[in-house]
C-alpha cells in the first residue's frame, strides 16, 4: 500500500490553521472549487487508529472549514465511520491528533438512531434532549427543515426522511459550527434524498456551517460538494466533484433534470488494495475512462 | 388506622415515588436483570453488616456499588456473556449470604423477612432511611435525567455532545443501589427488581414523554402499594408478595386500558 497521494496533498500539518486543499494532487480541474472558504473549524494530523493491530486509519489528514461542504467516501470497512468517532472525540488515535477551534461546537447526526417504542418520545421532547430549547425554537427550527407538522408526533411514528429531518432540527438547535451527517440519506427513498441534499445545501447558505458528509455511495455525492475525500485506511484521494449537468449519461439516468442536487465523484487512484479486505475497490474504474462513468459497474457500500 | 398499617403505608408509598422513574431507565436500558443481580446482592450486605457489626442499611448500599462496579469492570472482557456474568454474581452472592447468616449461630435471622420483605413491621427509623435515602436518590435522578436520558438514545452522540458518560453511568448505579438498599424493606431481595419494573412498564401505554411515564410509574408504584397493603391486611397474606400481586393486576389492567384507549382515539 502506498501513500503517496494522502502525503503529497496534505503534507505534515505542524499546527492549523493549515490549508493546502486547492492541489489536492488528483489532477483535476479546481477552477470550480471553492476551498478553504472560512476558518478552520477542525483537523484531523496524521491521524491513526488501531483496532487490536489491525491500522483502521493510517495517517489520516482532513480539515473541514466554516462554510465548506467535505463528503467523505469508501467502501465498507474503509474507516469512515472510525475517523468520525475520532473527529468527535469518541476513540482515542493511536498516533496523530485532532484540533477543534476553541469552543468548536458540534451538531453531529448518527447513522442509526433507533428510539426504542418502549421509551415514550415526542418530536417536541426529542429535540430538547440534553437541553432545553423554548417551543418557539423548537417550531424554527422544525420549520427550517420543512418538518413542521411533525412537532407532536411520537418519534417512533414518523418515516425515515421525516426522522432525518428532526435529527438535523435536533444538531441545528446546539447553533453548531460544524455539522458532521453520517449517511445522511441512508435508508431515504431517491426523491426525498435529493430533497435532503437541497436542505443541507440551504442550511450552510443560510448558517455558514462546516459540514462533513459521510456519503453512503462511492461515486454520487451532494452536488453542493465542495470537496471529496476517499479513504480507504488512507486517505486514496479527494478532489472536487463533477457536476451532474456536465455529465450526460448521469443527466440520463435522472431522468434528465438539470439539477438533481447531485454529482458525481470521479476516483483518481495511483495504487490499488491488492490483498485488503475490501478488493471490490477497484480504484481504476472511472480513471480508465473518466467521462464514460458505467453506473451499472458503480459500487454501493 | 393501625399505628403499623399507617408507618407500613408511609414507608411503601415512599419507596414507590422513588421505584417509579428510577424503574423507567431500568426498562428503557434492558436492565432488568442487573437490577435482579444488585437486589440478590443485597442480601450479602445483610450478612456482612451482621457479620462485621456495620448499619446494614449502608452494608447493602455498598455491596451493591461493589457488585455494580465489578459488572461495570467485567463487561469489557469477551469470554463470559453479560447474561451470565450477572446469573453467577446473582446467585453466588445469594448464596455466600445464605452461607454466612448459617454461620452466625448467635443471631436469630428472619431470612424470610429479607427474601421477601415485612413491611408490617417497618420501623420509625426505617421510614427514616427510606425518606432519606429516597430523597438523596430522587436527587441523584434528577440531576442526571437528562444526561442519562441523551445516553440511554444514543451513547456516541452523547459523548459527542459533551456529555460526561463514566460519571452519569456511575451515579445511575448508586442511585439503583440507594433504592435497593430502601425497597428491600418494604418487598425483600427476590421481589425488589418487580417494584422497579413492573409500575413502568404498566405507565408505559398512558405516557408521551418519558417524564410523563416517569410520573405514572411512581403513581401506579403508589397505588399498588396501597392496594397490596389493605389487600394483604383483608386476606392475611404476605405483605411483600401482595404489594406485587396488585402491581401485576395493575399492569394487566393498563394493557386492558391501552387497547380500549386505542380503539376510542384510533
Amino acid at each position: 500500500m502506498t501513500r503517496e497521494v494522502a502525503s503529497q496533498q496534505n503534507g505534515s500539518p505542524a499546527s492549523p490553521p493549515h490549508q493546502s486543499q486547492a492541489d489536492c494532487g488528483c489532477g483535476h480541474d479546481h477552477a470550480h472549487v471553492n476551498p478553504a472558504s472560512g476558518e478552520p473549524l477542525i483537523q484531523a494530523r496524521d491521524l491513526t487508529v488501531e483496532f487490536g493491530g489491525r491500522v483502521a486509519l493510517d495517517q489520516v489528514n482532513l480539515t473541514v472549514h466554516r462554510n465548506e461542504i467535505v463528503t467523505l467516501i469508501g467502501p465498507n470497512g474503509a474507516g469512515k465511520s472510525t475517523l468520525i468517532r475520532a473527529l468527535l472525540q469518541a476513540i482515542k488515535p493511536n498516533k496523530g491528533d485532532v484540533w477543534r477551534r476553541h469552543g468548536l461546537v458540534i451538531g453531529y447526526v448518527p447513522q442509526r438512531l433507533n428510539i426504542d417504542p418502549i421509551m415514550p418520545m415526542t418530536v417536541k421532547r426529542f429535540l430538547s434532549i440534553p437541553s432545553p430549547h423554548s417551543l418557539a425554537e423548537c417550531k424554527q427550527a422544525l420549520h427550517s427543515v420543512g418538518a413542521d407538522q411533525t412537532l407532536e408526533q411520537p418519534v417512533q411514528s414518523l418515516s425515515g426522511g421525516e426522522f432525518q429531518r428532526v435529527l438535523l432540527a435536533r444538531a441545528i438547535l446546539r447553533k453548531p459550527d460544524l455539522l458532521v451527517l453520517d449517511e445522511p440519506v441512508q435508508g431515504v427513498d431517491f426523491q426525498g434524498q435529493t430533497e435532503l441534499y437541497r436542505l443541507i445545501s440551504r442550511l450552510r447558505e443560510r448558517n455558514g456551517f462546516g459540514i462533513l458528509m459521510v456519503s453512503h455511495d462511492l461515486h454520487i455525492v451532494m452536488a453542493e460538494t465542495d470537496r471529496v475525500v476517499c479513504i480507504n485506511g488512507h486517505v486514496c484521494c479527494s478532489g472536487a466533484p463533477t457536476q451532474v449537468s456536465d455529465s450526460p449519461e448521469y443527466l440520463a439516468l435522472f431522468g434528465g433534470q438539470t439539477k438533481p442536487g447531485l454529482a458525481v465523484y470521479h476516483h483518481l487512484h495511483d495504487h490499488t488494495h491488492d490483498g485488503m479486505a475490501s478488493q471490490q475497490h477497484t480504484h481504476s474504474l472511472n480513471v480508465d475512462h473518466p467521462d464514460k462513468p458505467d453506473v451499472a459497474q458503480k459500487e454501493r457500500n | 388506622m393501625e399505628d403499623f398499617l399507617l408507618r407500613a403505608l408511609i414507608a411503601g408509598v415512599g419507596v414507590a415515588l422513588i421505584s417509579g422513574p428510577l424503574g423507567c431507565f431500568v426498562v428503557w436500558r434492558r436492565m432488568a436483570y442487573f437490577g435482579d443481580t444488585l437486589a440478590h446482592s443485597a442480601l450479602l450486605g445483610v450478612a456482612l453488616g451482621l457479620l462485621l457489626g456495620f448499619n446494614l442499611t449502608l452494608g447493602i448500599v455498598a455491596t451493591a456499588i461493589m457488585i455494580a462496579l465489578l459488572v461495570t469492570l467485567f463487561q469489557h472482557q469477551k469470554r463470559i456473556a453479560s447474561d451470565t456474568l450477572l446469573g453467577i454474581l446473582a446467585h453466588s452472592s445469594l448464596a455466600i449470604s445464605l452461607v454466612v447468616l448459617g454461620l452466625l449461630q448467635g443471631y436469630r435471622v428472619d431470612l424470610l423477612s429479607y427474601l421477601f420483605g415485612d413491611v408490617l413491621a417497618v420501623t420509625l427509623e426505617d421510614i427514616y432511611w427510606i425518606y432519606g435515602g429516597g430523597t438523596i436518590a430522587l436527587a441523584l435522578l434528577g440531576y442526571i435525567w437528562k444526561d442519562l436520558l441523551a445516553l440511554t438514545l444514543h451513547e456516541e452522540l452523547a459523548r459527542a455532545e459533551g456529555i460526561n458518560i463514566t460519571l452519569t453511568q456511575t451515579l445511575f448505579m448508586v442511585t439503583v443501589a440507594i433504592v435497593i438498599a430502601i425497597a428491600m424493606k418494604v418487598v425483600g431481595v427476590l421481589l425488589i427488581t418487580s417494584l422497579l419494573i413492573i409500575p413502568a412498564a404498566a405507565a408505559r401505554r398512558f405516557a408521551r414523554t418519558p417524564e410523563q411515564m416517569a410520573a405514572i410509574a411512581a403513581l401506579i408504584g403508589g397505588a399498588s402499594v396501597v392496594a397490596g397493603l389493605f389487600g394483604s391486611l383483608q386476606w392475611d397474606t404476605p405483605s411483600g408478595p401482595s404489594v406485587v400481586v396488585a402491581q401485576l393486576l395493575l399492569f394487566l389492567g393498563s394493557l386492558l386500558a391501552g387497547s380500549l384507549l386505542r380503539s376510542v382515539r384510533p
